[in-house]
């Protein structure tokens, strides 16, 4: 049944009839502009070539003030071993030394 | 859009969030862009016991979100070990297959995640990471029957459209056991409060499963693989684990020894109508209403203390939507000038409740403490 239904939609595809209530063509999503940022300090270069390929920066500006070094560490070194991002030792330690002198 | 962003201030340290719309949302929270997430304002769940589509909460864990979708090439494949692999389409889906109704609360693992104290790391977001929606779609359990089990079967896992920025990083899945993927409850979601889901909840179709928290709903559902073997990811092995014991907590600032993965709900319960700091009438009575639940065997009763937890009244209960819904409940109050601690206390069917006190554990994940909101009388 399924072959045949498949091949239905095939034959009225090629004969270009909308077949039932199917979307005839796909649909799309446009997000919002991306407007967050990082808060200027000294380093603020490492996070922003490091950090932002795969997340905002709001993942960053949110957190708790005042956390600590050890907990950026620990962060970072998620970031680093669970989700594989490739942050060299140097950029780790600049990522880390700016998210623990600016949040 | 971007413009002149309003704002709004979570009530805990660095809680200043924009006002975000997005496409088939009306203003949420913003608490991340890429990938979003979105919390939905308090208020909103006094509009109603069922949340409205366009005010959901959306968590997502990785950037590469599906932005262009084909419902008429959409599939659903079914594969691992399984007699007859499917790929199923949404008509097939909705044609084939017996629809299947209900209502539950979707609450994220980390919901109140800032109100943790001492505070930890994570999305930082209040009390909106919940909802409550009437889903329809498809028992898993009937489809995995036309797949047919194969011997030796221990897990079922899932994941979807979303994924990684780079392939390097773990893609998100998640697992059930076998038996929990054919208690015939959890679901194979097209619809929510009767509209097609909404794109950042999971459009076309997303797992429900009811009771459990929001990292097994997995959302741009495409792939069930039936496993032999416990899935051991990132997001399993690692992540979304709670202290291994009845209150999920440890002593505030310490790690447990012993993690399982996350699991259903603890008791929780809300007032609605009232928001922090609100002025009421003194001397005269105030209606209160607010919202319950729990992991699914329902909610068997509500109190209120109006005197800061020293004594508490029953409230009355609303119309019962299901064991995995929000509970109406009600109660009026009469105060006399001045500043009131309210706080609001459910347990459920199996005689559970809520601490007075919160507990803690290191992800911030659970919060189900006794809350409190205070108001003035005057």
């Amino acid at each position: 049944m399924i072959r045949y239904l498949k091949s239905l939609a095939a034959a009225a595809a090629l004969a270009g009839i909308v077949v039932g209530m199917a979307a005839a063509k796909p649909l799309s999503y446009e997000l919002p502009e991306e407007t967050a940022v990082f808060k200027p300090g000294p380093g603020v270069e490492a996070a922003e070539n490091n950090c932002v390929a795969c997340h905002s920066a709001d993942y960053i500006t949110t957190q708790p003030p005042g956390m600590g070094r050890s907990f950026w560490e620990a962060e970072v070194h998620k970031m680093i071993a669970a989700y594989r991002a490739p942050i060299d030792d140097d950029d780790a330690k600049a990522v880390i030394d700016y998210l623990a002198a600016t949040y | 859009m971007a413009t002149a962003a309003q704002t709004v201030t979570l009530p805990f340290a660095n809680g200043e969030r924009p006002l975000v719309t997005y496409p088939g949302k009306r203003a949420l929270i913003g608490l991340t862009s890429r990938p979003p997430q979105l919390e939905t304002p308090f208020s909103v769940f006094n509009e109603g016991i069922l949340t409205p589509n366009d005010a959901f909460f959306v968590r997502y864990h990785l950037a590469d979100i599906p932005l262009e979708i084909d419902p008429s090439a959409f599939r659903l494949e079914v594969t691992g070990k399984v007699a007859t692999p499917l790929s199923l389409s949404l008509d097939e889906l909705k044609t084939r297959f017996e629809a299947v109704e209900f209502v539950a609360v979707h609450q994220c693992s980390g919901n109140s995640r800032g109100f943790f104290d001492p505070r930890v790391g994570g999305g930082q977001a209040g009390n909106g990471l919940m909802g409550n929606a009437r889903w329809k779609g498809v028992a898993l359990k009937s489809v995995l029957e036309k797949a047919g089990i194969a011997g030796g079967a221990a897990e079922v896992s899932f994941s979807g459209l979303d994924g990684p920025v780079i392939p390097e990083t773990p893609r998100f899945a998640k697992s059930l056991k076998l038996a929990h993927a054919l208690d015939g409850e959890v679901m194979l979601a097209y619809q929510m409060n009767g509209e097609d889901l909404p794109w950042l909840n999971g459009f076309p179709l997303r797992l429900v499963v009811p009771g459990y928290f929001g990292t097994y709903w997995v959302k741009h559902l495409n792939q069930i693989t039936v496993r032999d073997t416990p899935l051991d990811n990132f997001w399993m092995s690692t992540a979304y684990r709670i202290p291994d014991n009845d209150c999920a907590c440890v002593p505030a600032g310490t790690r447990p020894e012993k993690t399982v993965p996350i699991g259903r709900f603890a008791v929780r319960s809300f007032l609605t109508n009232l928001l922090e700091g609100a002025a009421v009438s003194a001397g005269k009575q105030v209606p209160l209403r607010g919202v319950a639940f729990d992991g699914g065997s329902g909610i068997a009763r509500v109190e209120l203390s109006a005197d800061g937890g020293k004594s508490f009244m029953p409230a009355a209960l609303g119309e019962d939507l299901g064991s995995y819904s929000f509970r109406e409940w009600t109660a009026n109050v009469t105060l006399p000038a001045g500043t009131h601690a309210l706080m609001v206390r459910a347990t459920n069917v199996l005689g559970q409740s809520q601490p007075m006190q919160a507990s803690w554990n290191p992800s911030g994940y659970m919060r189900s403490a006794v809350e409190t909101t205070h108001v003035v009388a005057g």
